[in-house]
């Protein structure tokens, strides 16, 4: 049994233009330990999905629909308050810009020990013993001085390390990172990622690791699932996704990055167009006005199979997995892939 | 933050001495009539008009008359004497200044009772049909006119001449003995004055709210398991208060300095605003320059208390 | 020949006596921090750009590489004379640039054009996208009227806009969209010399793709020399000729693009290149890491001598005493470090490196 399974995930909001469909049926299961990196660009869905995880999306205008089943539970149906016995305990989730997602009155101690008494019965001075003993463990040096200094007072790497102190305070059995390394610098970014992988077997947790940036993935994920406008398309481990990579998108994805390893090319692969508009998504496959493989059964929504490939690895694709070997065979060249044995 | 508070500190003094200064050539180089006739009144002849102007040093060079005006402010405390009842003004002013201090404090209390709990409601509850009442009914109350809120309150709930007979009506703090009997009568220019600011505090806390509500620290806040009375109350309006502390403090400053004018007019409370009145009917300059600097010395003092609260509130602005 | 390779040795990154379009000379760039009570006093200064040196080829496209407080857009920005120098001088065409004011400076904002990071916020929002783009060309009274209206629709199609586009607003459009506005603006002056500070650093990496292709068409069309500012090192990797890497307002190392990625001679440039992530996992597991420790130091505060060395693996003594001057290390290629690494550390650089 998996630690979370996510089936079926609908989330739509409904907006004064229409309905937005945000999240348009994932599902994916996250295994004790293990790094689940989901991959795709702005507005593919990936940070609604996993807020929704903890609820927070839930508002006047959003429809959830689907199974968020965790612990015996499914908590797309929690109430507010089982969901909040399970936020910052059990699941636990950090963003992108520490800047902002820190308050900036408060001291950073507080904000520490306000995570911690929220979940615990234990004394403030406790409560700040354990704060305390969180920064040492993330890599900030002088945490006993350091706990009662304000959120601006630290860098953009320190703060990050902040958050994550704050994630971990309660022992969260899944800690979600959305975009964990984006606002950082290269170096600070290679340290953060370190420390997650650190952390993560200290205290034995799984992580969903968000990003947009398919070299973090390579860096830190052991299974993946490659979004696109509010769908999965592409599901499997890491070696599966970079070596036998089985949709177009994730294909277009891989060429149309300036890679350092590889030899310089002329021109970088591009794919064409835009991401299509979540109020009105093309009809079928969401990534046919885009795909230059597009054929006559795309107009019927591929479901996410899998499709001749190892067991796990399931893409939305109709093309069947020898004009896949083929088309991706033809893009090798241009996308750097090395041919895979037959 | 020491050097913050110094710094604003001596800004404050350096502005009270050229509001003196610009407060004397108002009135001393630009006068809209001579000062010694105003002085004389009606039994003015030329030679009480002589004497007057000897009195008063009109014919003195300038600076020397600046000079000594602003020997006079800043070490006598003394802001001359009043044309028409020839006593201190600063006696006058003091003496005036219990009955708008009080009509202030009240509807401070009652319009951030009020005020504060509507912003915040309405901010959370947003397009509910509670958030879309309460702004109309706010922009009614600002768009009312205080001195017709004033003749309506009377004219529905006096007690001597109202259809309800509820509160005390005009005239009756001067009748008033007891502090007691005197906030009583207070009760209906405290909500008049209340009335409107309620107001304006009311949708500006609820638009500094829904910014502060969207902040990704309130994510945050909320991603810990945190109840959501303490997401709003801790996180939300923490931020979105700072604005309104502002606020407060020019406001009671104004208010101190006698911007109460209307109220205090049509309750017949005899406050600072109502000298003004007074004062300026009759062009007994040494009162109205004397209320002008007294006005900016609270304007002074509560805009440098609201920066250091300021500065006490929001961490970042300390580091300046 | 060797008279040539003494001149090419002469400054760092120099293209030789004639062929440079820009040539910049310790340009200094700082910024006072001031504080006091009644009076401002300086107390300190922000170091942002400290005394950096080098020429850009007519044509070529010159990378520049570095973190955050490195100086690389306060650069930029001083190049252009956004900024005013604190010292030093740029060079533009042959002429000097530094100390011209208005009327003087009016001729040269031809002929350099900025393209900006935040495709949101470099737009004005009030505006309509052909008036974006069409009023450098009226300020500069170079159009006007229906010949106005027909360059900037070439413009925008240029860019890969329609000419239907003209009367929309910028929130009308995506990022990478607004990005080609931007483009389009740019180039409305042909200007010779575009600095892109990281133009497509706020765009979905397939939209990247697009936009970076398009400034690559573009350069060859227009004739345009680029500084193309970037902290995505595969990204200045493809686009560069040449390429600068800055550390706390210095140019710790220069040279050709392949070079410089192949054979980093400066420890920070191996850092940049070891933490960055690659996509292929087999290849991540592979290499040695080299995570750095530590923040970058403040610019107000950067250390003394040589100013990587609190965070170098290979400091020794010499590091915080002596600064280290750009040396040249054969074919273009220069650093300033007192233990360059194809000398002292070769192991190093294979180990940590992508293997191509």
């Amino acid at each position: 049994m998996s630690l979370l399974e996510v089936r079926d995930l609908q989330v739509h909001f409904e907006t004064d233009d229409g309905v937005v469909k945000a999240v348009d049926g994932i599902s994916f299961d996250v295994e004790r330990g293990e790094t689940l990196g989901i991959v795709g660009e702005s507005g593919c869905g990936k940070s609604v999905a996993n807020m929704t995880i903890l609820g927070l999306t839930r508002s006047p205008v959003t429809r959830i629909s689907g199974r968020i089943l965790f612990e015996g539970g499914d908590l797309a149906q929690a109430s507010s308050d089982e969901l909040r016995t399970v936020r910052g305990n059990d699941i636990a989730m950090i963003f992108q810009d520490p800047l902002t997602s820190l308050h900036p009155f408060y001291k950073v101690g507080r904000q520490l020990v306000e995570a911690i008494l929220t979940h615990q019965e234990i004394s403030k001075k406790a409560a700040r013993k354990r704060a305390v003993e969180l920064l040492g463990l993330v890599g900030i040096p002088d945490g006993e001085r350091r706990i009662d200094e304000y959120p601006h007072e630290f860098s953009g790497g320190m703060r990050q390390r902040v958050m994550m102190a704050m994630a971990l305070v309660n022992d969260p059995k899944i800690l979600i990172a959305d975009e964990p390394t984006t606002a950082l610098d290269v170096t600070i970014q290679a340290q953060i990622l370190a420390l997650v992988e650190r952390l993560q077997e200290q205290f034995g947790m799984a992580v969903i690791l968000i990003t947009h940036d398919l070299g973090v993935i390579a860096e830190s994920a052991d299974n993946v699932a490659v979004m696109y406008a509010g769908r999965i398309v592409e599901r499997g481990t890491l070696d599966q996704i970079f070596y036998d990579p089985q949709h177009p998108y994730t294909w277009g994805l891989l060429g149309s990055l300036a890679r350092p390893d590889r030899p310089r090319v002329k021109r970088l692969s591009q794919i064409q167009g835009q991401p299509p508009s979540l109020l009105a998504p093309p009809e079928g496959c969401h990534f046919r006005p885009r795909c230059p493989h597009e054929f006559a059964k795309c107009p019927q929504v591929p479901g996410l199979e899998v499709r001749g490939g190892e067991p796990g690895h399931a893409d939305r694709c109709w093309l069947s997995p020898e004009q896949k070997r083929t088309l991706r065979v033809i893009e090798a060249g241009r996308i750097g892939l090395e041919v895979p044995a037959a | 933050m020491a050097r913050y508070i110094a710094r604003r500190v001596l800004w404050g003094v350096a502005l009270l001495v050229i509001v003196s200064a610009v407060v004397f050539v108002l009135f001393y180089v630009f006068p809209s009539a001579d000062p010694a006739k105003l002085r004389a009144g009606r039994t003015a002849n030329p030679q009480l008009i002589e004497q007057i102007r000897e009195q008063l040093h009109l014919d003195d060079p300038i600076y020397v008359q600046f000079w000594d005006y602003m020997k006079g402010v800043f070490l006598h405390f003394d802001f001359g004497r009043s044309f028409t009842s020839q006593a201190d003004v600063r006696t006058i002013i003091l003496d005036r200044l219990p009955a708008t201090a009080l009509l202030v404090a009240g509807s401070v209390v009652i319009w951030l009772m009020i005020g504060l709990p509507v912003g915040i409601i309405s901010a959370v509850m947003r397009r509910s049909l509670l958030d879309r009442s309460t702004m109309i009914i706010t922009l009614a109350f600002i768009s009312a006119p205080v001195f017709w809120l004033g003749l309506v309150a009377l004219y529905l709930f006096a007690q001597d001449v109202g259809l309800i007979h509820i509160f005390p009506g005009i005239g009756s703090y001067l009748s008033a003995d007891t502090f007691l009997a005197k906030c009583e009568s207070m009760l209906l220019p405290w909500m008049v004055l209340a009335a409107a600011t309620a107001a304006i505090y009311a949708r500006y806390l609820r638009s500094s709210m829904i910014d502060t509500m969207s902040e990704d620290y309130i994510r945050t806040a909320r991603a810990k398991g945190l109840p959501e009375r303490d997401v709003v109350l801790r996180h939300g309006v923490r931020s979105a208060i700072t604005p309104i502390v502002t606020l407060l403090g020019l406001d009671v400053g104004l208010l101190l300095a006698g911007n109460a004018i209307l109220t205090e007019t049509v309750f017949n409370i005899p406050g600072v605003g109502q000298q003004i009145v007074l004062s300026i009917r009759r062009s007994d300059l040494p009162m109205i320059q004397g209320i002008v600097l007294f006005g900016a010395f609270f304007i002074i003092i509560f805009n440098l208390i609201v920066d250091i609260l300021y500065a006490y509130l929001d961490p970042r602005v300390r580091y300046q | 020949m060797k008279e040539a390779a003494t001149q090419a040795a002469q400054a760092p990154g120099t293209v030789g006596a004639d062929g440079a379009l820009v040539e910049v000379r310790d340009l200094v760039k700082h910024f006072p921090i001031k504080t006091g009570i009644i009076f401002d006093h300086e107390v300190g200064r922000v170091r942002a750009v400290d005394g950096v040196s080098f020429d850009v080829a007519e044509g070529e496209t010159l990378g520049l590489v570095g973190e955050s407080g490195c100086g690389k857009s306060t650069l930029c920005r001083t190049i252009l004379q956004l900024l005013e120098p604190t010292s030093g001088s740029v060079h533009f065409d042959g002429s000097e640039i530094v100390g011209l004011r208005g009327r003087k400076l009016q001729p040269l904002r031809r002929e350099m054009q900025m393209i900006f990071q935040d495709p949101y916020a470099s737009l004005n929002p009030r505006k309509r996208v052909g008036q974006i783009v069409g009023d450098p060309l009226k300020l500069h009274g170079l159009a006007s009227g229906p010949e106005l209206k027909r360059q900037v629709h070439e413009l925008l199609e240029r860019v890969g806009l329609g000419a239907e586009h003209y009367n929309r607003f910028p929130h009308e459009f995506s990022g990478g969209q607004r990005q080609r506005i931007g483009i389009a603006r740019a180039l409305a002056l042909r200007p010779k010399l575009i600095i892109a500070d990281e133009p497509v650093s706020a765009l979905d990496v397939s939209i990247q793709a697009q936009i970076i292709n398009l400034l690559d068409d573009l350069q060859d069309d227009f004739k345009l020399t680029y500084i193309f500012v970037a902290h995505d090192l595969g990204v200045i990797r493809h686009v560069s000729d040449r390429i600068a890497v800055m550390y706390l307002g210095k140019i710790v190392e220069i040279g050709p693009a392949e070079e410089v990625y192949s054979n980093p001679i400066h420890p920070y440039t191996l850092s940049l290149l070891a933490s960055l992530p690659i996509p292929d996992p087999k290849e991540n597991r592979a290499r040695e890491p080299m995570v750095l420790e530590g923040d970058v130091p403040s610019p107000a505060n950067p250390p003394a001598a040589c100013r990587f060395h609190t965070r170098c693996p290979y400091a020794t003594e010499i590091c915080s005493e002596v600064e280290p001057q750009l040396v040249h290390h054969g074919h273009g290629h220069w650093a300033a470090c007192h233990h360059p690494l194809n000398r002292e550390h070769p192991e190093a650089v294979s180990a940590a490196l992508p293997r191509v």
